[in-house]
């Protein structure tokens, strides 16, 4: 492959930006890193799962926790400083990956071969998404859709001073609601293939 | 005008601090440049209120340094003796961390039980309670903790009970002394105590309550810590001399902190205040370390010294110096004095139990600092003397902060590392073990003051 590429795709839940994020690691034959890349730091550091697992992607109670000489006890921010170090230690590494949420596009910034994408989409179609994916019906999707949206929300904003989801912040934001999953996978797989031809170039 | 501008200052530097939207040091400055300008100046127009709590003065009288008599700082504004004593532990300590002396110290005590998992956890928690006598037990937990961590692994135990009780045993070995949790250092100097006022009565309660917690912590986690504990080869234990990183430099830091020790337990006889301490330790520290490690020595322990603390201390002794030049921290007095209706017995309860339950949820150091004016009126009012209103205050804001994971600093650094190490201690589990320890600890401290003092 040359050159290091790492895409970092942020996404609205629903918008099948984690099904694009798997379109890509196939079709670029990477690592893909989600939810699951506490599995990889649990087996590294001989940590048990089950233990971090609740508090991934998960927001600071407030009032429940203190910070002191720049030591947070809170575990949702122990548990998400892991997976920066992780991915940090990766694209240092000069590995080439996917990674989907995180706040990748925030950690990795300034990585020479960094892509980054925000996926959105209609509420319609995201709703009838979360109904067929996760088997709800339309007012538990609502609620769902509601609920995780908000938590991405507050979780990226946490850690990052740009807000989530601002087009600022991203090489390419794109509704996957217009042209369906398959086709804005093959836009954003051209947009990161001619990103990588500029890179190798240099 | 002055007394509301006073409180308002007061009540949003406690809600900022607890935000943790910014630094603590930047708050209680921020808060202190607004005391002196909107409460001394636009409330009170009064200059002298603004020298009294800036407290300058105090530094060029000789009573700071060396006091032949009764030493007392004024309580009144900037403990300066408070803040020069702690920056001058703070080198000392970060001398001792720089040459691996709590590493070692903790590696030998672990080979000296022959590394079985009951003695390594009632020894380390015994370590914790006299480390913490004299080290600020942020230090000693985030040594204790990583050495705990790391044996943990090794010899397969659970690493979460015996953390948990190195928390608990920092916090109760803090109470023992002048010196070892900072609420003590502002007792001590604002009401001139000595250390070994503080080690023959705070101390002895200190001592029975240790043995009553190790008692309940054995029983509590007894099961649990045997649960793992395999039979090792000991031959692949880590060697306690590999964690002294320079020789000569251990050497000295050893007996820089032992006659510091001997200058603490005896200044009460020979005069020599906790400033004059402070100073010496930090000169000697950095002197002796230039001479062994150089330039690059220096620069480490300069870099290591948390000065945020220093300054959040100063920002924070002007808004309570506000509160008392206003009159408030004597309404408060008054009305504690109501409350208990002159009655020793209700006060001393009062303070102890009231104090520990506002130090299990905020920072135990403004409320000791706000206190000490309080209890010194309140004493003067009820003739209920001093020293048990003190003790009180100093077991209530030392102990109470064990009972929750932000209650102190050291159960946040011990609770943080614990979860770095993928072993997060949620709130009830936490409390479920720290809640009962912190009660009996109160208990007994609150019987002891009740048969010694009154």
């Amino acid at each position: 492959m040359g050159k290091q590429v790492i895409i970092a795709i942020s996404r609205e839940y629903g918008s099948g930006g984690h099904h694009i994020a798997e379109l890509l690691a196939q079709r670029f034959e990477l690592p893909l890193y989600d939810h699951k890349l506490l599995d990889h730091i649990a087996e590294e550091k001989g940590m048990d799962l089950s233990k971090l697992k609740k508090y991934d992607e998960g927001l600071r109670k407030p009032f429940m926790h203190r910070q002191v000489r720049g030591m947070s006890n809170s575990p949702e921010e122990i548990v998400a400083e892991m997976q920066f170090e992780f991915i940090r230690g990766k694209a240092d590494a000069g590995e080439s990956f996917i990674v989907v949420g995180r706040n990748a596009e925030t950690v990795l910034k300034g990585c020479e071969g960094l892509v980054t994408f925000f996926v959105l989409g209609n509420r319609e179609e995201k709703l009838a998404r979360i109904m067929e994916v996760r088997q709800m019906s339309e007012d538990v999707a609502k609620i769902a859709l509601l609920r995780h949206d908000r938590e991405r929300k507050a979780y990226h904003n946490h850690y990052s001073k740009m807000k989530w989801g601002d087009s600022r912040n991203y090489s390419m934001c794109i509704n996957s609601s217009v042209l369906g999953l398959e086709a804005t996978a093959d836009i954003m797989e051209q947009f990161v293939r001619e990103k990588m031809k500029e890179h190798q170039a240099q | 005008m002055a007394q509301v501008l006073a409180v308002v200052i007061f009540v949003v530097m406690f809600v900022m601090i607890i935000m943790e939207k910014f630094e603590k040091h930047y708050i209680t400055l921020t808060c202190a440049a607004l005391t002196l300008l909107f409460v001394f100046g636009l409330g009170m127009h009064s200059f002298t209120a603004v020298e009294e709590t800036l407290n300058v003065r105090s530094i060029f009288t000789t009573e700071f340094w060396h006091v032949a008599g009764e030493a007392k700082e004024s309580s009144s504004g900037i403990n300066w003796a408070t803040i020069l004593f702690l920056a001058g532990m703070m080198i000392m300590v970060e001398g001792m961390a720089r040459v691996g002396f709590f590493r070692w110290l903790c590696m030998r005590i672990a080979k000296m039980v022959h590394y079985k998992t009951l003695s390594i956890f009632i020894t380390f928690m015994i370590m914790s309670f006299v480390l913490a006598m004299f080290i600020d037990s942020i230090t000693v937990i985030l040594f204790l903790a990583a050495v705990t961590i790391e044996l943990a692994r090794l010899l397969k135990f659970d690493m979460v009970p015996m953390i948990m009780a190195e928390i608990f045993c920092a916090n109760l070995g803090g109470s023992a002394t002048m010196c070892g949790d900072p609420p003590n250092i502002i007792i001590g100097t604002a009401l001139g105590y000595s250390f070994a006022d503080f080690l023959t009565n705070t101390g002895l309660i200190a001592v029975v309550a240790l043995i009553i917690t190790l008692v309940f912590f054995y029983f509590s986690f007894r099961k649990r810590l045997m649960k793992g504990g395999e039979k090792v080869d000991l031959s692949v234990m880590p060697d306690p001399k590999s964690a002294i990183l320079d020789g000569k430099g251990f050497v000295i830091s050893t007996i820089i902190f032992v006659v510091t020790v001997v200058l603490l337990v005896t200044h009460g006889s020979t005069g020599l205040t906790v400033a004059t301490i402070g100073v010496f330790v930090a000169v000697v520290t950095l002197i002796t370390t230039a001479i062994v490690a150089g330039k690059k020595g220096i620069q480490e322990i300069i870099h290591g010294v948390d000065y945020k603390t220093l300054l959040f201390f100063t920002g924070l002794f002007v808004v309570v110096g506000g509160l008392e030049q206003t009159g408030i921290l004597e309404i408060i007095a008054e009305a504690i004095q109501n409350v208990s209706g002159g009655n020793a017995y209700l006060m001393v309860a009062i303070i102890i139990w009231v104090s520990a339950i506002a130090s299990a949820f905020i920072d135990n150091i403004p409320f000791a600092a706000t206190m000490v004016p309080v209890i010194n009126t309140l004493s003067a009012a009820t003739g209920v003397p001093l020293a048990t209103l003190a003790w009180a205050l100093a077991m209530g804001t030392d102990i109470g902060g064990s009972a929750t994971p932000i209650g102190a600093s050291a159960n946040v650094v011990g609770t943080a590392t614990a979860a770095k190490a993928g072993h997060p201690i949620s709130w009830g589990e936490y409390c479920k073990h720290a809640v009962p320890a912190t009660c009996i600890a109160l208990a007994i401290s609150t019987i002891m003051i009740f048969m010694r003092y009154i």
